[in-house]
């Protein structure tokens, strides 16, 4: 490509140019969180990754570092309501049979999704999987408060774990499906992911500080909706964005992708539930 | 005569170099309606780009270029090529195509996430905006 006349002048603040993320170290309960580590190789583009919590206002960053502040923590409480909660034909909760409480499933998180029985699965599939066919309950909706819930407090049993989702052998496939996603530009404004998390993190986009779309904390509180925020809702949201005919919640190409972004996280702390602005 | 100047449809639009060197509504622009653009809408210019005339509004962006003294280092026939579709000018540049209605991976409904119905794609600016945008920027002069 040709040199332009304004790049001479104005490189600085251009794609990839930019480390605008703070410094500040993340501790929660006196326990340091990694925020910042060396790309694993199969993130091609960057050579270190960072958490989004490196890129919000210390107001915000606050929220998180205390969990009497962080207001996700009120629906973790609810998720244990849940876990504890009889529903369905069995009349079973999830208590009935994991009887060592959420504590059972410390570092799946970490490494979730994965691959059973040569299907993609996240954590969705596995809560929904649980109520409908050994509690005979109805399945809960994606982004729905229950849902996010449980998904939040099974998570938080890996906060401080590192992610390590596997993306070899079986999982292989599903990861460069993902992939492609990440690449491909979509709807009239023609963005991709990787043109904002990943040329222009750092770089302000109007109001909002890009950062490069790490979904190591989610479910994530946003204070702007007042709730938890599934990782597919925010997939969608930035799809829709760029004024594209987004993917649905659940579908094959969202649970590709979610693959694909968490693996771009390996090496990064759980932060589960973070705080977003 | 100007009144009854016929638009340059998006599919016939020439590019030389990225230029295009007449205007794509026939008419000049309206510099002041183009700064209002810049701003809002479908423009929105600024989400990406600052611009120091148009320091009065908050949140300028830093995924473009300023734009500052953009009307030195271009001519108006670039800068019109730039705002209809940058990636002429610029290979695989992540500006926006103001004024493109076909190519498109998944086109939604504007910002609804729905897919693009039947009707027929409308270009983010129409051809008398971009003029607007282009008689906006030709004034962005350095001192
Ligand atoms: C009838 C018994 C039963 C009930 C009720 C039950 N589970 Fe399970 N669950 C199991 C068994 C058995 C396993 C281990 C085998 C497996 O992974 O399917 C398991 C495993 C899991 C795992 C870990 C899977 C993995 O890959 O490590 C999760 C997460 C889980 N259950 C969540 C839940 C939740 C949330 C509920 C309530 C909504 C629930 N379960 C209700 C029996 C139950
Ligand atoms: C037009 C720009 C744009 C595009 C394209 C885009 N995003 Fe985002 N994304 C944002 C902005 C702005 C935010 C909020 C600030 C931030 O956290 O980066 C955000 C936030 C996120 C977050 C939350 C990060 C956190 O720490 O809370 C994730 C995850 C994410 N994006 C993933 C994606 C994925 C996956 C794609 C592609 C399917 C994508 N984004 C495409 C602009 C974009
Ligand atoms: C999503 C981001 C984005 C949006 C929105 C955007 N631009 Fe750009 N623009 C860029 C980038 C990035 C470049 C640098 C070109 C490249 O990629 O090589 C650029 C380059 C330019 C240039 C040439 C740079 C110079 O000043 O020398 C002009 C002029 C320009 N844009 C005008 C506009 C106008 C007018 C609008 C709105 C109608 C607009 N842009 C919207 C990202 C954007």
């Amino acid at each position: 490509m040709n040199l332009k006349p304004w790049m001479a002048a104005a490189f600085v603040g251009m794609a990839g140019v930019a480390i605008a993320q703070d410094d500040s170290t993340l501790s929660i309960d006196g326990e340091d969180f990694v925020t910042e580590t060396a790309a694993p190789a199969h993130v091609e583009n960057l050579s270190t990754i960072y958490s989004g919590w490196r890129f919000r206002t210390p107001e915000t960053q606050a929220l998180q570092e205390d969990d009497f502040d962080n207001p996700a923590m009120i629906f973790v409480d609810q998720g244990m309501d849940l876990f504890n909660a009889v529903d369905g034909a069995e009349g079973k909760s999830c208590a009935s049979c994991h009887k060592g409480g959420p504590e059972e499933f410390v570092g799946l998180h970490a490494t979730m999704p994965k691959v059973v029985d040569g299907k993609l699965i996240v954590m969705e599939d596995l809560i929904n999987t649980h109520r409908v066919e050994v509690m005979g309950a109805e399945p809960w909706k994606w982004s729905g408060a229950d849902m996010q819930a449980m998904v939040a407090l099974i998570g938080l049993q890996s906060r401080g774990m590192p992610m390590e989702v596997a993306i070899d052998g079986e999982a292989a496939p599903f990861w460069e499906k993902g992939k492609e996603i990440y690449y491909t530009r979509y709807g009239q404004l023609e963005l991709s992911c990787s043109n904002c998390h990943e040329d222009n993190y750092g770089n302000m986009i109007r109001a909002d500080h890009l950062s490069q779309g790490m979904i190591n904390g989610f479910p994530t509180y946003r204070l702007k909706q007042a709730k938890l925020i599934s990782r597919h809702n925010r997939f969608r949201g930035c799809i829709r964005d760029t004024r594209a005919e987004t993917f649905a919640e659940g579908s094959d190409e969202f649970k590709a992708l979610e693959l694909y972004v968490a693996s771009r996280a390996n090496g990064l702390d759980v932060e589960t539930p973070a705080v977003r602005q | 005569t100007a009144a009854s100047a016929e638009a340059v449809k998006p599919t016939q639009v020439v590019f030389e170099d990225g230029a295009i060197s007449a205007s794509l509504s026939g008419m000049p622009g309206d510099a002041a309606n183009g700064a209002a653009l810049m701003n809002k809408g479908s423009g929105n210019c600024i989400a990406c780009h600052s611009v120091s005339a148009l320091s009065d509004l908050p949140f300028h962006g830093e995924v473009g270029p300023p734009l500052d003294g953009a009307g030195d280092r271009w001519s108006e026939a670039d800068l019109r090529g730039i705002v209809a579709d940058a990636k002429m000018m610029f290979d695989g540049t992540v500006m926006p195509s103001f004024y493109k209605t076909s190519g498109f991976t998944r086109l939604g409904d504007a910002y609804t996430g729905k897919a693009h119905g039947e009707d027929e794609v409308q270009p983010l600016l129409t051809a008398q905006e971009i003029e607007d945008v282009v008689a906006f920027l030709v004034t962005l002069k350095d001192e």
